[in-house]
C-alpha cells in the first residue's frame, strides 16, 4: 500500500510533486521564520537536542538499512562468487548441490525475470491508464472514491492467493488463448514454442498474474497525478469547445505523463521482486529460456524462495544471496528511475 | 505548456456562433476514447471479482466449521477435516504486531525528521532511501535478515526474525503516511505554540503529532495489512508448526501464508479445504484493517 | 470527542488481541481416531525432538498420535525440515533422533555420530513409501513399463506413447501417437533421488544420467512438490510423472505396472508387491545397524516384487548418554512398530513393514538404551 501513500502525498497544496516533496518543502521551511524553533540564536535545550538526535537518528537508520542490505548481501555473496566455477553473468545453470563445486549463473534468471515483468508491464500499463482516466475524468466524484477503493482492494489480496488462483483457475482459462497464439503467431519469437512441453504455467501465465498484481500500483500513482492536472488548463480547453478526449489529450496527459511513467516503474519494480505467486505459477524447465513467453523457469525471487528450505551450508546459500543481491540492485535502479522521473516533472 | 493548439478560436470572427458542435471525426474519437476508458475499468474488475469469488466459494466452508477459529492443527492427520487455524492467525498477528512495535516509533521519528528538522543533503538522501526501501522486494528483505542475523550473528530461525524483515517493509508505509499528515498540520498551530515559548520538540510532540495522529494510525494499519500477506519472509526465516507456539523468539511458528504454503503439499482434499479457508481468513483480516484505516482517516482527518 | 474515539479504537484493538491470545487450543481430540499400542514400555523424557525427511512426515504424524495415546503425557515434535537438515541437527545434538531418506554417510558423518552418541549410531529403516510411475494417457489403462523403457522415457529418448519399446510391453493396447510430457519435481527431493537411482540401477545403463536430489533427465516441465507433479499430470493429457503412490491415488492417476529386473510378469503397485520387495532387500549394515543395500531393492528379481520404493530411516544412538532419552526413543519406536500404528500406514501412502523385516527392526529397537 506504499504506492497509495506515495501517491497521496501531493495532496499537500504546497507540494506538487508525487515523490519530490521534500525539496519543495525545504525551501518552504527555510523561508518560514516560525519554524526555526524557540529563539534561533539561543542554544536549544537538552530536550530539544535529544529529540532532534532521536529523529535524525531514525532518519539515518533508514539510510543505514539500505546500506546494510547491500553490504550484508555482498559480504555473504562474495565467498560463493569466488568459489563459483561458472560465469556468474552468462551461465544459465544454477547448480549448488555440491558445495565444493558450485556452478551458478544468473543468465536464465535475468531473462525470465525481465521477460515476465516487462510482459506484465505491457499488459498493465494501458489498462491502468484507462482506469486512472476513468476515475479522474469520467466517473462522477461520488462514485470515483468507492471505485478507487475497489481497485485498491486488488493490492490488498496477498500474493500467495494470486498464485493459487493463477495456477488453479486462470491457467486453464488462458490455455485456449495460449494455444491460439502459439499456433498462429509461433513465427514470432515471443510466441515461439518454449522450453516447456505444455502451455500452462509459462511466463505467459505468470505475466498475466503479475499484470493483475501491479495494476493497482500503477493506477494509484497515475490517478493521483491526473487528479492534480491544473484546473485552469482543463477549463481553458473546455472553454474552447474541446471534447472530453481532447481535454484529456491536451491538458491531462501532458501534465501526468511523468507520473504515469513513474507509477509504471514502481509497478515494474514490484513485478521484478514478486516471489510467491511466480513460484507457484511458473513451472521449471530443463533447458535455458529462448526468449519465448511460453518458456518456463525461475525468476530471481522464485528461485531463492524455492531453495529457502535448503539454506544450511554457507557456500550454496551464498549463491542464492548473490542472486538476491542482483535483484536488490535491479529494483534499486528501477525505483530510483521512478523517483527521478517523478521528481523531474516537478523541477522542470 | 501550449494547450490550445488546433483550436484556433482567437482568430475566429466574432460573428460565428461561440459554440460549434464538434466535427464527426472528433466525436468518433471522443466516443472511442470513452469506450476504451470504460473498458479498461471493466477489465480491471474481472480479475478482482474472479479472485474474490474463487476464494469465497472455496473457503467459506472451512471458516464456518466449528473449530476453525479456536483450534490449531496439532495432531490433525492430513486427510482429516478437524482442527482449525488459530495457531496461524496468532502467528500472523503476533509477527505483524512485533514488527509494528519496532517500525512505528522509528517510522514516526523519521517522518518528523523529514518534515520538521531535515534539510540539505542528508534529508534528501533519507527521503530518497525511503522510496527505495518501499521498493525492496520482500524476498530481499528476508535474505538480508537471514544473512545478517542468522548467518553472521548466529541467531535461530524464529518468528522474531520474520518480524525484523517485516519492519523493513512497514517502515516506508508508516513514514510516508505520517509525513503526509505532518505536512498538513497548519503552520499557525506551530507558530502559536512557539509564540507561547514552548520548545520546538514539545510543540511537535504535544501539538503537531496529536493533530496528525489519525494519519499515523492509518499508515500503521495499511502497513500491517501489507505485511500480513507476505509469504517470502516466513518461507526463509521460520519453520512451520501445526501447534500453537506463543513464543515468537524461539521455535517454529505457523502463520496463515505459511500454513497455506505447507498445505500445498497435502494430497488430500482437506488440504485444499484448509488452503482456501486460510486464504479467506487472511483476506478477511486484511480487509478489516483496510476498512479500519479508511474509516480512521475519514472521521478524524485534518480538514483536507 | 475525537480523542475519545481514538482511545476507544485503540482499546478495542488491545482487547481483541488479549481475547485472541486466551481462547485458542491445541486439543484436537478424536482428530485421528487412533488407539493405544499394547506392549510398549513408556517413560523417560516427556517431549522428544526429531526432524528430517518430509517424505515420512505423514507417517510420523500418525506415529505421534498413537504415541500420545499410548504413553499419556509423552509426545514427540517432528519437524519435516529435510533429510540433510535432520541429520545435521541430530549430529549437532539439537534433536534426539533424525528422520532421513538416506543413511549416515561413511566417514565424516559416521564419525560425528559416534562422537555425538558416545556409541555407534544406527540407521533403522522404518518407513517405506512406494513411488508410482503415474500417467494420464486418455484411453490407456494398465500401462506396463520396465526399467530400461522407463529410463528412456525419463531421459527423453522415447518421445511418443506409441514408441515401439512401449508398444512391445503393452501388446493389444491403443497407444496414442501423442508426444510424452514428462512432469518432474523441480524442488530437491529424496523421491527424485531414489527414483533416479532406480532408473540407473534397473536400466542396464540406458538412463545415462546421474541420480541426484534434482531431476537430471533433461526433459519435461517441473512442478513443485508431490502435489505439484500430481496436479500437473492430472491436468495435462499424455503426461507422466513419478510420485508417491498416495498422491497418484488421490489424483486418480494411472499407476504403471513394472516388470522388475527378473523379467516375468508385470507387477502392479500394491501393499503386497512392495512388501515382497522389502522382504528380499539386502542389509549392508552390521548387527543392529540396518543400512539397506538399495540396489538390491531396485534390481530385485523376486517374482511379484515392485521395485520402486523410497526407504526412510530413523537415525538413533544405540546407547543414549541420557537414559531417559533412550527410554523415550525406544518407547516411541516400539509404538511405531505396533500393529495398530502399522495398519494405519496404507491410508497415508506407506507400506506396513512385512513381518520378517519388522522382526529385525524390532530387535534393533528393543536394543536401544
Amino acid at each position: 500500500m506504499t504506492e497509495r501513500t506515495t501517491a497521496a502525498r501531493p495532496r499537500d497544496p504546497q507540494d506538487e510533486g508525487s515523490a519530490a516533496g521534500s525539496a519543495t518543502l525545504d525551501t518552504v521551511t527555510d523561508t518560514d521564520p516560525g519554524r526555526g524553533g524557540t529563539g534561533r540564536g539561543a542554544t536549544p535545550g537538552r530536550g530539544e537536542r535529544v529529540f532532534r538526535g532521536l529523529t535524525s537518528g531514525s532518519g539515518l537508520l533508514v539510510v543505514a538499512a539500505i546500506a546494510a542490505i547491500g553490504l550484508f548481501l555482498l559480504v555473504q555473496a562474495v565467498p560463493s562468487l569466488l568459489a563459483n566455477n561458472a560465469n556468474f553473468l552468462t551461465s544459465p545453470v544454477f547448480d549448488t548441490r555440491d558445495a565444493a563445486n558450485l556452478n551458478f549463473g544468473i543468465r536464465d534468471l535475468l531473462v525470465v525475470t525481465l521477460l515476465s515483468s516487462l510482459f506484465a508491464l505491457v499488459l498493465a500499463m494501458p489498462i491502468a491508464l484507462g482506469i486512472a482516466l476513468f476515475l479522474t475524468q469520467y466517473a462522477p466524484k461520488r462514485v470515483a472514491r468507492p471505485f478507487a477503493y475497489v481497485i485498491d482492494l486488488l493490492a490488498a489480496v496477498p500474493s500467495i492467493i494470486y498464485g493459487l488462483w493463477g495456477i488453479a483457475v486462470l491457467a486453464p482459462a488462458l490455455l485456449p488463448l495460449a494455444t491460439w497464439l502459439s499456433t498462429n503467431l509461433g513465427w514470432f519469437f515471443l510466441f515461439a514454442p518454449g522450453n516447456l512441453p505444455v502451455l500452462t504455467g509459462t511466463i505467459f501465465t505468470g505475466g498475466v498474474v503479475l499484470a493483475v498484481m501491479i495494476l493497482p500500483i500503477i493506477t494509484a500513482v497515475t490517478r493521483e497525478v491526473f487528479s492534480q492536472a491544473p484546473r485552469f488548463h482543463i477549463e481553458a480547453a473546455q472553454a474552447l469547445g474541446a471534447t472530453r478526449w481532447e481535454v484529456i489529450r491536451m491538458a491531462v496527459l501532458p501534465y501526468g505523463r511523468s507520473g504515469y511513467i513513474a507509477g509504471s516503474m514502481l509497478g515494474l519494480g514490484r513485478a521484478l521482486g514478486e516471489t510467491i505467486a511466480v513460484l507457484i505459477v511458473i513451472r521449471a524447465a530443463t533447458t535455458p529460456s529462448g526468449f519465448s513467453l511460453f518458456d518456463g523457469g525461475y525468476t530471481f525471487a522464485s528461485l531463492i524462495a524455492s531453495a529457502a528450505s535448503e539454506f544450511s551450508q554457507p557456500l550454496p546459500t551464498g549463491a542464492y544471496i548473490a542472486a538476491g543481491l542482483v535483484l536488490f540492485v535491479l529494483t534499486f535502479v528501477v525505483n530510483a528511475i521512478a523517483r527521478v522521473v517523478a521528481g523531474g516533472k516537478v523541477n522542470g | 505548456m501550449s494547450t490550445a493548439t488546433g483550436l484556433n478560436s482567437p482568430e475566429r470572427p466574432a460573428t460565428t456562433p461561440t459554440f460549434q458542435a464538434p466535427s464527426t471525426g472528433r466525436k468518433i474519437k471522443n466516443n472511442v476514447a470513452t469506450f476504451l476508458v470504460g473498458l479498461a475499468f471493466v477489465i480491471a474488475l474481472i480479475p478482482l471479482v474472479w479472485v474474490l469469488a474463487t476464494v469465497v466459494v472455496r473457503g467459506i466452508g472451512a471458516i464456518l466449521s466449528s473449530d476453525w477459529w479456536g483450534k490449531s492443527l496439532s495432531g490433525v492427520l492430513p486427510e482429516s477435516y478437524a482442527g482449525g487455524v488459530y495457531h496461524a492467525i496468532y502467528g500472523t498477528l503476533i509477527q505483524a504486531a512485533l514488527a509494528a512495535v519496532i517500525a512505528v516509533p522509528i517510522g514516526i521519528l523519521a517522518a518528523i525528521y523529514l518534515v520538521e528538522y531535515g534539510r540539505g543533503r542528508l534529508a534528501r538522501t533519507t527521503s530518497f532511501m525511503v522510496d527505495i526501501l518501499a521498493g525492496v522486494p520482500s524476498i530481499v528483505a528476508a535474505l538480508f535478515v537471514f544473512a545478517a542475523f542468522i548467518s553472521i550473528l548466529g541467531a535461530e530461525q524464529s518468528a522474531f526474525m520474520v518480524s525484523l524483515a517485516l519492519v523493513l517493509l512497514m517502515l516506508p508505509v508508516v513514514i510516508r503516511n505520517t509525513e503526509e499528515m505532518l505536512r498538513l498540520v497548519p503552520d499557525e498551530l506551530r507558530e502559536a505554540a512557539y509564540a507561547l515559548g514552548i520548545p520546538k520538540w514539545k510543540t511537535i510532540l504535544r501539538i503537531v503529532l496529536p493533530t496528525a495522529l489519525s494519519g499515523t494510525v492509518t499508515g500503521v494499519m495499511l502497513a500491517l495489512a501489507r505485511v500480513m500477506g507476505e509469504t517470502a519472509p516466513v518461507l526463509v526465516l521460520v519453520g512451520y508448526s501445526q501447534s500453537i507456539n506463543f513464543d515468537p523468539f524461539s521455535g517454529n511458528m505457523a502463520s496463515l501464508p505459511l500454513l497455506m504454503f505447507s498445505e500445498l503439499s497435502n494430497p488430500e482434499p482437506s488440504g485444499q479445504f484448509r488452503i482456501w479457508g486460510a486464504a479467506l481468513t487472511l483476506i478477511g483480516i486484511i480487509m478489516i484493517l483496510q476498512l479500519g484505516a479508511s474509516v480512521v482517516s475519514r472521521f478524524s482527518a485534518i480538514s483536507k | 470527542m475525537r480523542y475519545q474515539r481514538r482511545v476507544a479504537a485503540i482499546g478495542l484493538i488491545a482487547a481483541s488481541a488479549l481475547v485472541l491470545s486466551a481462547c485458542g487450543s491445541d486439543e484436537n481430540a478424536g482428530g485421528g481416531g487412533v488407539s493405544a499400542a499394547p506392549g510398549v514400555t513408556c517413560g523417560g523424557k516427556p517431549d522428544l525432538r526429531s526432524s528430517g525427511s518430509s517424505a515420512q512426515n505423514n507417517a510420523m504424524t500418525r506415529f505421534v498420535a498413537t504415541y500420545q495415546q499410548t504413553c499419556q503425557g509423552q509426545t514427540l515434535n517432528y519437524t519435516p525440515s529435510g533429510s540433510g537438515a535432520g541429520r545435521n541437527e541430530f549430529l549437532g545434538g539439537q534433536t534426539d533422533f533424525a528422520g532421513s531418506d538416506s543413511a549416515l554417510k561413511d566417514g565424516d558423518e559416521t564419525t560425528r555420530a559416534q562422537a555425538r552418541c558416545a556409541s555407534p549410531a544406527w540407521n533403522l529403516p522404518l518407513v517405506f513409501g512406494p513411488v508410482a510411475i503415474a500417467y494420464n494417457v486418455p484411453g490407456v489403462t494398465d500401462l506396463v513399463l520396465d526399467g530400461p523403457t522407463a529410463a528412456r522415457v525419463f531421459n527423453g529418448q522415447i518421445t511418443t506413447w506409441n514408441d515401439p519399446a512401449i508398444a512391445a510391453l503393452n501388446p493389444g493396447k491403443q497407444l496414442p501417437a501423442a508426444p510424452i510430457v514428462v512432469n518432474f519435481r523441480s524442488d530437491e527431493s529424496g523421491t527424485t533421488e531414489n527414483f533416479q537411482k532406480y532408473l540407473v540401477a534397473a536400466s542396464n545403463g540406458a538412463y545415462g544420467k546421474e541420480a541426484a536430489q534434482t531431476f537430471n533427465g533433461g526433459v519435461g516441465a517441473g512442478a513443485r512438490g508431490s502435489q505439484g507433479v500430481a496436479d500437473a499430470t492430472k491436468n495435462t493429457p499424455n503426461s507422466v510423472t513419478y510420485v508417491e503412490s498416495s498422491f497418484a491415488q488421490r489424483g486418480g492417476l494411472g499407476m504403471a505396472q513394472i516388470i522388475n529386473s527378473g523379467g516375468g510378469q508385470p507387477v502392479p503397485l500394491t501393499t503386497e508387491s512392495v512388501a515382497t520387495a522389502i522382504n528380499n532387500v539386502q542389509i549392508s549394515g552390521q548387527g543392529n545397524n540396518l543400512t539397506l543395500n538399495l540396489n538390491s531393492l531396485y534390481q530385485t528379481s523376486a517374482p511379484g516384487a515392485y521395485p520402486i520404493a523410497l526407504a526412510t530411516y530413523e537415525i538413533v544412538c544405540s546407547n543414549y548418554a541420557d537414559d531417559p532419552t533412550g527410554q523415550a526413543v525406544r518407547a516411541f519406536l516400539q509404538t511405531a512398530l505396533s500393529p495398530g500404528a502399522q495398519q494405519a500406514l496404507p491410508d497415508a501412502g506407506y507400506v506396513p513393514l512385512p513381518d520378517q523385516f519388522k522382526q529385525r527392526v524390532t530387535t534393533a529397537v528393543n536394543a536401544i538404551q
